[in-house]
């Protein structure tokens, strides 16, 4: 399957997008902020459809808008727990003026499944060199901030006291979060974010009991799952994003076993 | 040196004053128990030692110089349980460790400085083999270990616990009090240790701080648990009966320190170190 250029470019796009969103969900799953991801992404849809129209590539309108969101949700911190009504319809108005924004763009229905979907197979070389440079970005920062932003989640209070602040690693986390949502959705799309940055993620948690063994693991599983769906939808002609999420489903339902196993064992 | 001074302090929390005009000493190598009612500022005037809650009025010291965040000398042990998600297999190491130069930036690969420093907080606790097990299968005696293990990191000289006992049975109360005043004249340190209640405290502590109405007392258990100071903190007329060793803070027939207790939480626990009270009276 490597003889076809789209292949290459597919699994070189997967490559570098499942090691970022399982190195960024990592964290993401430890701080409780799974949710976040998932807005972000929807409201990531808007700023795509949006770029679509006035005429620039879909990718830089997904970014400036899940950065802008994730900058403003840091800032608003916790303030945001517990409005899950609000937050549920700026989500849903987020598609809806996403859907606005294709209805007056001509090539509708491709579009909209691309985004909402992702298509990595329609993946070309300058979009892998730019998710190459969004995930350098991503993981760059990740690297600088990892040891206050891990002392942060696990011990907030205690870390507020020896002078972390709080606030300033929740805004530079949910930017980087931000990036990641916008890489992602190029391989999964805005609806299946979760696939790749909380089943990996999320599996490995349940398996490790150290963080960096926690990472490894968490990337390694994303690109297990990422490659795994590509490989699948070569051969079944179904859509990658399909195999992708059924992969990560079943990856984090194997990763309960051993915690279901304890659970049954009298204790 | 005094481990802290208050001069002229008042605490406003949401608007609402807590604690007013409060002057007051406490001397370096004290075990002081901080009492009070729910609300009555324990864990307000803790965050405003710690710098992160500024005074409204007056000023604080802490180790002879002003109150700042992220004084390393300060050691402390937040409320509220830890926010690691119970999903997690994550270890009690990665746990406490975390903390050990946890504000620098960087990757979280801990140096050799910063592990011997986890380690000896772990020992100091007792708790090197505990932390090799996930945070998710220990219990909250274990977890309080921990916690303070996470807090003596940094060599404190002075120790802020918020309520450690909460949510114990009277069994691991005894545990944890009796570690603590172990570590306390063993590194020589200051400790302020709030509770709900004074007995699991008795033979424990040197001084007593009561607040209660914006106002304060410190003393020794014989100055400050008596009728006329607690009935200005409380605002009411308080008995104090002395029973078998045992202090009972009564007002109009109920416990009072009791009854906060039983209003915070309704755990297993809780109701279980109720009845063992029943059986000591």
């Amino acid at each position: 399957m490597f003889e076809y250029d789209f292949m290459r470019n597919a699994f070189a796009a997967a490559t570098v997008v499942a090691l970022v969103a399982g190195t960024v969900g990592y964290f993401l799953v430890l701080r409780g902020q799974t949710f976040a991801g998932h807005a972000l992404a929807h409201v990531g849809f808007t700023g795509a459809t949006g770029s679509i129209l006035v005429g620039i590539p879909p990718l830089w309108g997904l970014v400036a808008m899940t950065m802008a969101a994730g900058i403003g949700m840091g800032l608003m911190g916790e303030r945001l727990v517990q409005r899950d009504v609000a937050i549920g319809l700026v989500l849903a108005f987020s598609l809806a003026l996403g859907l606005l924004f294709l209805h007056f763009y001509t090539a509708f229905a491709t579009q909209a499944t691309t985004l909402l979907f992702g298509n990595v197979l329609a993946v070309d070389i300058p979009t892998v060199f730019t998710l190459l440079g969004l995930g350098a970005v991503s993981l760059a920062m990740l690297a600088i901030i990892s040891r206050p932003l891990l002392f942060a989640s696990l011990q907030p209070q205690l870390a507020e006291a020896k002078g972390v602040s709080l606030q300033l690693y929740g805004v530079l986390f949910l930017a980087i979060v931000a990036l990641t949502t916008a890489e992602c959705a190029q391989i999964v799309g805005v609806l299946l974010v979760f696939a790749l940055m909380v089943g990996p993620a999320a599996a490995a948690q349940q398996l490790t009991s150290a963080v960096p063994t926690g990472v490894l693991l968490s990337a390694s599983l994303a690109l297990f799952e990422a490659w795994g769906g590509i490989t699948l939808a070569f051969y079944t002609d179904w859509p990658s994003s399909f195999w992708i999420t059924a992969l990560s489903v079943a990856v984090y339902l194997l990763a309960t076993v051993p915690r279901r196993l304890r659970a049954w064992q009298p204790a | 040196m005094n481990a802290i001074e208050l001069r002229d302090v008042s605490l406003t929390l949401a608007g609402r004053l807590v604690l007013s005009d409060i002057s007051l000493e406490i001397a370096a190598g004290q075990f002081v128990g901080v009492l009070g009612p729910n609300g009555s500022g324990k864990t307000t005037l803790m965050r405003a030692i710690l710098g992160l809650v500024p005074p409204s009025r007056g000023a604080i010291r802490v180790l002879g110089q002003a109150a700042t965040r992220g004084n390393p000398s300060v050691g402390y042990l937040p409320q509220a349980a830890s926010a690691v998600p119970q999903a997690t297999r994550l270890s009690g190491w990665d746990f406490v460790a975390s903390v050990a130069s946890g504000h620098r930036l960087g990757l979280p690969i801990l140096g050799r400085a910063a592990r011997a420093e986890a380690e000896r907080a772990l020992d100091l606790v007792g708790a090197r083999k505990l932390a090799r097990r996930p945070l998710a299968d220990i219990s909250g005696g274990e977890r309080q270990r921990l916690l303070l293990a996470q807090a003596l990191i940094g060599r404190p000289q002075l120790l802020l616990l918020d309520e450690p006992l909460i949510s114990l049975d009277p069994r691991h109360q005894q545990e944890v009090v009796g570690l603590v005043k172990e570590l306390q004249v063993e590194l020589g340190i200051t400790v302020l240790f709030s509770a709900h209640e004074i007995n699991p405290l008795l033979g424990a502590i040197d001084q007593v701080l009561y607040l209660g109405r914006g106002q304060a007392a410190l003393g020794t258990i014989d100055e400050v648990i008596t009728r006329p100071v607690l009935s200005r903190l409380y605002g009411s007329d308080i008995d104090v009966i002395r029973l078998r060793g045992r202090i009972f803070v009564m007002a109009g027939g109920y416990d009072v320190e009791r009854d906060a207790h039983r209003h915070e939480a309704g755990s297993p626990h809780e109701h279980g170190s109720h009845g063992a009270h029943a059986d000591h009276v």
